[in-house]
């Protein structure tokens, strides 16, 4: 493995009965890289993304992920990533600081640590007022902006997120883009998926699954220049159709 | 007579508003999109509409029943396909379409020409039970099933939410031709480039509506002359562009940046220079027509 590969896959495999979800994948993803993931419903992503972050063990081929081995070493990764997707991020009967507390004793954060996090993300997402408040009484808009804080908390090497911005607002699916930019820009490794595909023009990388393989990846720019066309949505209609 | 007519319509729990003071009409036949990201109030609304919430002040009419007094008689010709999937999931695709005709007291047969497009898709799969299908065959399992009684109005909650592009656009056609055949349509969405394909729209955001209009008068009120701009370095532009002082919105759209200006009448020639004098690269300025998104954040800054 290469020192600057984050993620790397190389026939990854996953079979459920007869049914092949991921048929033979190879691909990596570079340090501090925004990488898009993207695909048709059933092409595969979830699978997919469920194996590198060793909540599934792969019927063959192998990856590592922050250099630990899928098969052997998911303990290792789990502690190394962080993830956060639409439907399951924070615990809605908790407060923010709650959350925060909780996450942070998980990931083994020490109280010091994890009362100067409280402060920063506090101040930086100004919810201020909102510390003491559950999170199901919070805007869906703060709620993801914090999710995603929540999810990097450790410092992982990589953060997968799995349609972070479905159902914001556009301003603040905005905002949450700005909050990726700088994520990657202090090292960490962006793994998202989107169906929004104005939001695959800010990857840095795109892949983009059909049928469990791989169907194409390479930057956005690149992509449409191949596929002649003028935006990422034409790029994937012409793949996924 | 107009076929959904909302006045003044409001809906707390406890202390949030859901949906504040709303009105508009839906007339025979049109395709009418309620646009809004989450907790804009869009589900609470159907929920009023399809006689399953009663509203605290306001009143709507459907087909011009009451949709507190005559509620029975409401849910006798509307169809509605919740957000969530709430077929029966240990039923066979089969089994739960014949479910939902034998509660409206109809046979799949009376009805099949409505369902024929949809229904054929899921055939080979109709002895499968409803939660093993796939998300794109339970959408159109909940479709067919919200339209076997026949409804003269059909309610759509988020049908396309979490879906991707691709078929996206194939359940928008089945709109079209359900639209065809006469059927008047109510469907919410949160994403903004589905509203080009409804007659009319409401946006709306936090339990009210913003505008109501046709989606080409909603584009022709933006108010601003608005610019699509790029460069070799989109990052960087933003920040430069995020600091000068004419700038009034910028917003990264895909791989373009769309800009207004504090100034009246600023051609793309003075934008062009003032970007050319902060030695970007491979700089495009190109003034654009507003899409639905881009006046939806201008709304919502009014707001």
């Amino acid at each position: 493995m290469e020192d600057n590969k984050i993620i790397y896959a190389e026939n990854l495999t996953k079979k459920f009965g007869n049914f092949t979800a991921v048929n033979s994948i190879s691909f990596s993803v570079n340090k501090g890289e925004i990488f898009g993931f993207l695909g048709a419903n059933g092409a595969g992503k979830t699978t997919a993304i469920r194996m590198l972050c060793g909540l599934s063990t792969p019927t063959s081929g192998k990856a590592t992920v922050a250099g630990f081995d899928v098969f052997k070493q998911t303990e290792n990764i789990k502690k190394n990533i962080g993830y956060m997707s639409q439907k399951f991020s924070l615990y809605e009967d908790l407060t923010v600081k709650e959350n925060i507390v909780f996450y942070g004793g998980i990931y083994g954060l020490s109280n010091k640590e994890i009362k100067e996090k409280t402060d920063y993300l506090v101040d930086i997402l100004k919810i201020g007022d909102a510390r003491n408040k559950l999170i199901k009484s919070l805007p869906l808009g703060w709620k993801q902006k914090l999710a995603f804080s929540v999810s990097i908390l450790h410092n992982p090497k990589i953060v997968f997120l799995d349609e972070p911005t479905g159902g914001v607002d556009p301003v603040t699916r905005r905002q949450f883009w700005n909050m990726i930019y700088d994520a990657a820009s202090k090292g960490v490794t962006v793994f998202v998926t989107t169906h929004y595909m104005d939001e695959a023009e800010y990857c840095n990388r795109v892949s983009i699954m059909a049928d469990g393989v791989i169907a194409a990846m390479d930057t956005p720019s690149k992509l449409k220049e191949s596929y002649n066309v003028k935006t990422m949505h034409d790029v994937f209609v012409k793949i996924a159709r | 007579m107009y076929i959904v007519e909302v006045k003044n319509i409001t809906k707390n729990f406890k202390d949030t508003v859901a949906v504040d003071d709303i009105s508009f009409e839906v007339g025979q036949g049109e395709l009418f999109g309620l646009i809004g990201p989450d907790g804009a109030g869009k589900t609470t609304l159907f929920r009023m509409l399809t006689t399953l919430l009663k509203p605290m002040s306001g009143y709507a009419k459907v087909l011009g029943f009451d949709i507190v007094k005559d509620y029975k008689k409401i849910r006798k010709h509307v169809g509605y396909m919740p957000g969530r999937f709430s077929l029966y999931q240990d039923l066979s695709v089969e089994e739960n379409l014949k479910f939902f005709a034998t509660i409206f007291g109809t046979t799949i047969e009376e009805n099949y020409d409505l369902i024929k497009d949809i229904y054929i898709l899921l055939e080979p799969f109709k002895k499968r039970k409803a939660g093993k299908l796939s998300g794109g065959m339970k959408q159109k399992l909940a479709l067919c099933c919200a339209l076997i009684h026949k409804p003269d109005v059909l309610f759509l909650d988020e049908p396309t939410t979490g879906v991707d592009p691709v078929s996206r656009n194939e359940f928008w056609e089945m709109l079209r031709k359900l639209k065809e055949q006469g059927i008047t349509i109510l469907v919410s969405t949160p994403y903004m480039d589905e509203a080009s394909l409804c007659d009319r729209v409401a946006l709306m955001q936090k339990g009210k509506t913003l505008s109501i209009d046709t989606p080409e008068n909603i584009i022709s009120r933006f108010k601003k002359p608005l610019f699509a701009i790029s460069s070799e370095n989109q990052y960087s532009l933003m920040q430069n562009l995020l600091a000068y002082e004419n700038r009034d919105t910028i917003y990264p759209f895909g791989d373009f940046l769309h800009y207004t200006d504090k100034r009246e009448n600023v051609s793309t020639d003075e934008i062009m220079k003032y970007i050319e004098s902060l030695n970007c690269k491979k700089i495009t300025v190109k003034s654009i027509k507003p899409n639905i998104e881009d006046c939806f954040m201008a709304l919502m800054e009014e707001n």
